[in-house]
């Protein structure tokens, strides 16, 4: 089941990818299709963040990732490169946990 | 690469190694965090070589961080393989973008197409001409391409070795990744409302539904949010018509 959902979930994002090479570019004159494609990513990426970080399966939670994502912001508002942020905001959950463990 | 015939319609060589050495600089820098891609993965429980499958073949980092994600949080795979493609859209668009500026026929294109990330858009999507719009392309694309596959490898091998994730804070890591590739977006105001209602959406909907459901329903604020904008700039323009 895995490896279908992950060659699926694959090959659909390569002809995603090939769609945008030949369609013609007039699709995205469309105003509606480049504004709703424009903020999906925004929308995901959101609820990916809120979701990782406050749910544990189908329980809402405050544990050590949220002081971890708290660091990422500070990370990232002092413009640190990406790799820094995941590493800060990794180091920052472990530490916690290391005192409080059960966090 | 080889060298292509002297042409006068060619840029300079010195303009070209300029793009050939940021394109590089993107590529380590891009390269290098397929190490906590790799180690998430395997967190998830994926294996090493499901890990290495997503980025040789689904090769797109916000797609295969949110499958492992999904995965991560016990959602069903289908789930996981929905929010991928979801947020494969936006090559799409980058494709849309890039084709008139590539000009890629041919066998080129289908090959040209698994490279088209993030990062190969930015590199060339303003270059001036096309044969260094080109460059840019492809020396970010198989740049990224072939260190973000080796370091997939290493991350999910070190992953395996090191036991219990949440040690070593690897479940935060996830969360921190996310925001990093949402945070240059963030800049607009309407993204940001669109941002807190879908991260709002999402932890509503948790507690009722399956885990991975709660993202696919965010995806609607980003339609809703798209209807609803369009009518509010109507209504502003009408007057000035």
């Amino acid at each position: 089941m895995t490896w279908t959902a992950i060659l699926a979930a694959a090959v659909g994002c390569y002809l995603l990818k090939l769609a945008g090479l030949s369609l013609p570019a007039r699709v995205l004159d469309h105003p509606l299709v480049e504004r709703v494609a424009d903020l999906i990513p925004v929308a995901l990426l959101a609820a990916l963040v809120a979701v990782q970080v406050f749910a544990d399966g189908t329980r809402l939670t405050l544990d050590a990732r949220a002081a971890g994502l708290g660091a990422a912001v500070v990370a990232l508002l002092l413009r640190a490169p990406f790799l820094v942020v995941v590493f800060v905001a990794a180091a920052t959950a472990a530490l916690l946990r290391l005192v409080f463990p059960g966090w | 690469m080889p060298d292509p015939a002297p042409d006068p319609s060619d840029p300079p060589p010195a303009e070209r190694r300029a793009v050939v050495r940021d394109s590089l600089g993107v590529g380590i820098a891009t390269g290098l965090y397929g190490v906590s891609f790799g180690a998430v993965s395997v967190a998830a429980g994926l294996s090493v070589l499901q890990t290495c499958a997503l980025s040789l073949v689904m090769f797109t980092g916000a797609s295969q961080f949110a499958f492992v994600g999904v995965a991560a949080a016990g959602g069903a795979p289908l789930s996981g393989a929905l929010t991928a493609l979801m947020l494969g859209t936006r090559n799409t668009l980058y494709g849309l973008r890039l084709a008139p500026m590539l000009g890629f026929r041919g066998w080129r294109r289908p090959v040209a197409a698994h490279l088209v990330i993030d990062e190969s858009t930015a590199m060339s999507v303003l270059r001036p001409t096309r044969e260094l719009a080109r460059t840019g392309f492809v020396a970010t694309g198989l740049s990224v391409f072939a260190l973000w596959n080796l370091f997939t490898l290493a991350g999910a091998l070190a992953g395996n070795l090191i036991g219990d994730p949440r040690t070593y804070g690897l479940d935060a890591a996830v969360g921190g990744a996310f925001l990093a590739l949402l945070w240059p977006r963030l800049g607009d105001r309407r993204n940001r409302v669109v941002a807190v209602c879908a991260a709002a959406v999402a932890l509503g909907v948790v507690p009722v539904s399956a885990a991975g459901v709660p993202v696919l329903v965010a995806g609607g604020v980003a339609v809703l949010a798209g209807i609803l904008t369009r009518s509010a700039t109507d209504r502003t323009e009408l007057p000035g018509r």
